[in-house]
């Protein structure tokens, strides 16, 4: 093992392993809860506790900031993400590429499903006005788009991507109070494998919580979490339709 | 507060006729109809409380067998005022036997329709005296324990269980909370009824029941007599329940209330006359149980950018008063909502955002503006997202808002942490405390970019009421004048619930409060 791989957190000097956290305890404000919140400190393996600042919550809740050592250290040679493969495009790049390589116009449906009444990240994605200066999928003369809105039930979802032949289906998922949002992912996944329907269309999941890898566990295609931007979503879609109907003659597994 | 802004006063006035017509024929619209919600409601303020043995609220179930048999055009009050004249029997005992099929209102013998009209008002007459007694009762509580100076402290608590909420209101009442607002359980606006009892479970927030609305009350008043402070409680009047649920917070002394005109139209896709109707009646309950509304112009922004559509917000408060206004709610009672919510990278988004605050201030001085944080650029890091938080409740203490939603650090992230929401009152009790009097002190440049930004929203919002004035709101909210959300006149969720009202219509709550309110009669 190359020790320079081994990585621990920075404070002021290479692998220190200076680490701020803070956090509530149920006690009340005194000496004991300060020692109660190093005790805490040091049975999550820390050392070097240092509880530099502690605040009365009142019902008998203490806020505490603390700085520690940790000893735990990371092998950054052995770290594997699932990350999308895709290359991102621009606007003008990706009319092109649909245009010139698949030679028909994409058709995208998107909903935030079940009880989720957010629709920030979907239509920073969607609308046509777009998000951080990046016009939205219905903005692209490639793309056929149908924005279905909040609290659209999976049913209703999976039947307009049927009726309109759709390319890709987008889920939005904003609420994941109690993992509410995971329950309903795996529904959708089920309800579409079970009708035979899954292998018709890209499905791509979005939402501040959302991990690419957390999509591929539910059974999606691809993840975008917060922060992303219209053109990422439309060059994954239009580069993965390409992929599975063109190269190879079909899929590349 | 002394103007800071040199705003045109012609301008303003211009826009409250526009307003003023815009009304106009929103009332015209409405004022043939009314809709099963209004019909319950008349229940809850008679008295009707409970559901039946499927759980089913019994206001519910009374409404639903009279429109079944299409006879609810008349109005609920004639068929129940007579069930009570001809069985002789109390609010609750005849709704309950209504519940169990053992009494059909519409097989009983019909007495006259004055003589029933007369007897279901004076029935109404009596069971709004507790909520006349609730009034004084906040006002002898607000003397008795100030409520606070403006901008009041507002807070959100959001477990999912009633019980679990408490805790978390409690506390945040003794870190100096003015104001505790329950946010609702995702997706209660669509449920086309009130759940009933206290409940536990709840999905981004908890029910609203008059149950939990009685168990918050009762633990707030027992933390404002300990802390000598009056606390605010807030919830949801939106929805497909709306009026109803103005009456149980009016009942269980609520002191705020977000009820907004056109939310429930543009972001619920609820049907537009059914949300106009509901929400005029809804208002009227507010307007008498002395309730601050907070309307929900700052969602226009978390769809549409704060910049370019600050003019939308403005056109909206015009409109929300005006609508307000009508319905009996006192300025004082009309907490106009915006937000804070430029693009923090954008170079002077601050004064942009000093620029809106401020006349809106002005345009509005009598009414408490409810101002609403950052969310939107608000992005995972909380160091960041603290010190937006400062400068949003900078802005506000210099510019004099009333009821501030303070912003939280771990916005979009979850929902807020004890901490998370202890660190967020410090922070505006920080800054509030530390400029309190700088409002008195500034005054913007007459030839400076606050004073420029100002004139431009302003002669934008005059222009956009003009056009919304000559189409008609509806027509324009159908092309996405608010938002950029676009929603057909006659689609949208509850429509079937809009019924044409009848020569003989009654609804003794409409005269009631009408003659309290000294709303004048078309």
């Amino acid at each position: 093992m190359n020790k320079n791989n081994l990585i621990k957190a920075y404070g002021d000097t290479y692998n220190d392993g200076k680490i701020q956290l803070s956090f509530t305890l149920p006690i009340q404000k005194g000496v004991e809860a300060q020692e109660a919140a190093r005790k805490y400190c040091l049975q999550l393996g820390l050392k070097e506790v240092e509880v530099v600042h502690m605040r009365d919550l009142s019902e008998g809740f203490t806020f505490f900031v603390v700085y520690a050592i940790s000893n735990v250290a990371v092998d950054k040679s052995k770290i594997s993400v699932a990350k999308i493969d895709t290359e991102e495009m621009t606007y003008y790049e990706i009319n092109d590429y649909i245009k010139d390589k698949i030679k028909r116009k994409l058709t995208v449906v998107g909903a935030c499903t079940g009880t989720d009444a957010h629709t920030v990240g979907l239509d920073a994605i969607l609308n046509m006005k777009g998000y951080a200066g990046e016009y939205g999928l219905e903005r692209y003369p490639q793309y056929n788009t149908y924005n279905l809105g909040s609290q659209v039930p999976n049913e209703a979802l999976i039947k307009k991507a049927v009726e309109v032949d759709a390319d890709a289906v987008l889920i939005s998922q904003v609420v994941t109070q109690k993992d509410i949002h995971i329950k309903n992912l795996t529904e959708f996944a089920e309800i579409l494998e079970a009708e035979g329907l899954r292998d018709n269309y890209i499905l791509v999941l979005g939402g501040p919580r959302i991990s690419h890898e957390l999509a591929l566990e539910l059974g999606f295609d691809a993840g975008f979490g917060s922060g992303t931007k219209p053109n990422q979503v439309a060059s994954y879609i239009a580069q993965k339709v390409f992929e599975n109907n063109f190269k190879d003659g079909g899929k590349d597994e | 507060m002394t103007p800071k802004l040199n705003l045109d006063q012609k301008l303003i006035n211009l826009c409250r006729n526009y307003t003023s017509k815009i009304a106009d024929d929103i009332e015209q619209k409405i004022e043939n109809n009314t809709t099963t919600s209004v019909e319950r409601t008349v229940l809850r303020l008679l008295g009707v409380d409970g559901v039946d043995k499927h759980g089913i609220p019994l206001p519910n179930v009374v409404v639903e067998k009279i429109k079944k048999k299409d006879k609810l055009n008349r109005g609920i009050s004639y068929w129940f005022g007579n069930g009570l004249l001809q069985t002789d029997l109390d609010v609750q005992t005849l709704a309950d036997k209504i519940g169990k099929n053992e009494i059909d209102l519409l097989n009983l013998p019909q007495e006259d329709n004055d003589k029933v009209n007369d007897f279901i008002y004076k029935k109404a007459k009596e069971s709004i005296k507790p909520i006349k007694e609730n009034v004084k009762k906040r006002d002898q509580m607000m003397d008795e324990f100030s409520p606070g100076p403006k901008p009041w402290l507002y807070v959100i608590v959001a477990t999912g269980n009633i019980y679990e909420d408490v805790k978390q209101a409690k506390a945040a009442a003794r870190q100096g909370a003015d104001i505790i607002a329950v946010i609702r359980s995702t997706a209660q606006s669509l449920l086309d009824y009130v759940p009933y009892g206290p409940t536990t479970e709840g999905f981004g927030g908890t029910y609203a029941t008059q149950e939990n609305f009685k168990i918050m009350r009762e633990a707030l008043d027992k933390v404002i007599k300990e802390e000598g402070h009056y606390v605010q409680l807030v919830n949801y009047c939106s929805g497909l329940a709306m009026p109803e649920i103005a009456a149980m917070g009016a009942i269980e002394r609520l002191d705020m209330m977000l009820n907004d005109a056109m939310y429930g139209i543009l972001f619920r896709d609820i049907n537009m006359k059914r949300t106009f109707i509901d929400q005029y009646f809804s208002r009227m309950i507010n307007a008498f149980a002395g309730v601050i509304i907070n309307t929900g112009e700052d969602n226009y922004l978390t769809t549409s950018d704060a910049v370019n559509e600050a003019h939308t917000v403005l056109a909206s408060q015009f409109i929300n008063e005006e609508l307000g206004l009508r319905t009996g709610l006192k300025k004082e009672q009309l907490g106009l909502g915006h937000a804070f919510e430029i693009n923090p990278e954008l170079e002077d988004s601050f004064l942009l955002e000093l620029a809106q605050a401020q006349m809106v201030r002005q345009i509005f001085p009598d009414s408490p503006l409810k101002y609403m944080p950052p969310t939107k650029y608000i992005n995972g890091d909380i160091f960041r997202g603290h010190l937006m938080d400062g400068m949003f409740n900078l802005a506000s203490i210099m510019t004099d808002q009333s009821i501030q939603l303070l912003g939280m650090l771990t916005e979009a992230i979850h929902t807020p942490f004890l901490q998370d929401r202890a660190l967020s009152i410090e922070n505006a009790k920080h800054v509030f405390n530390s400029a309190r009097s700088l409002s008195d002190e500034i005054q913007f440049r007459p030839d400076g970019k606050i004073q420029k930004r100002a004139d431009q929203v302003l002669n934008e919002t005059a222009e956009i009421l003009k056009e919304i004035s000559d189409k008609g709101l509806m027509q324009s909210l159908s092309e996405g004048i608010f938002a950029d959300i676009k929603r057909p006149v006659q689609g949208g969720k509850g429509s079937e619930g809009v019924v044409e009202k009848s020569e003989n219509y009654f609804n003794p709550f409409y005269k009631l409060l009408k003659k309290e309110l000294n709303i004048s009669n078309e």
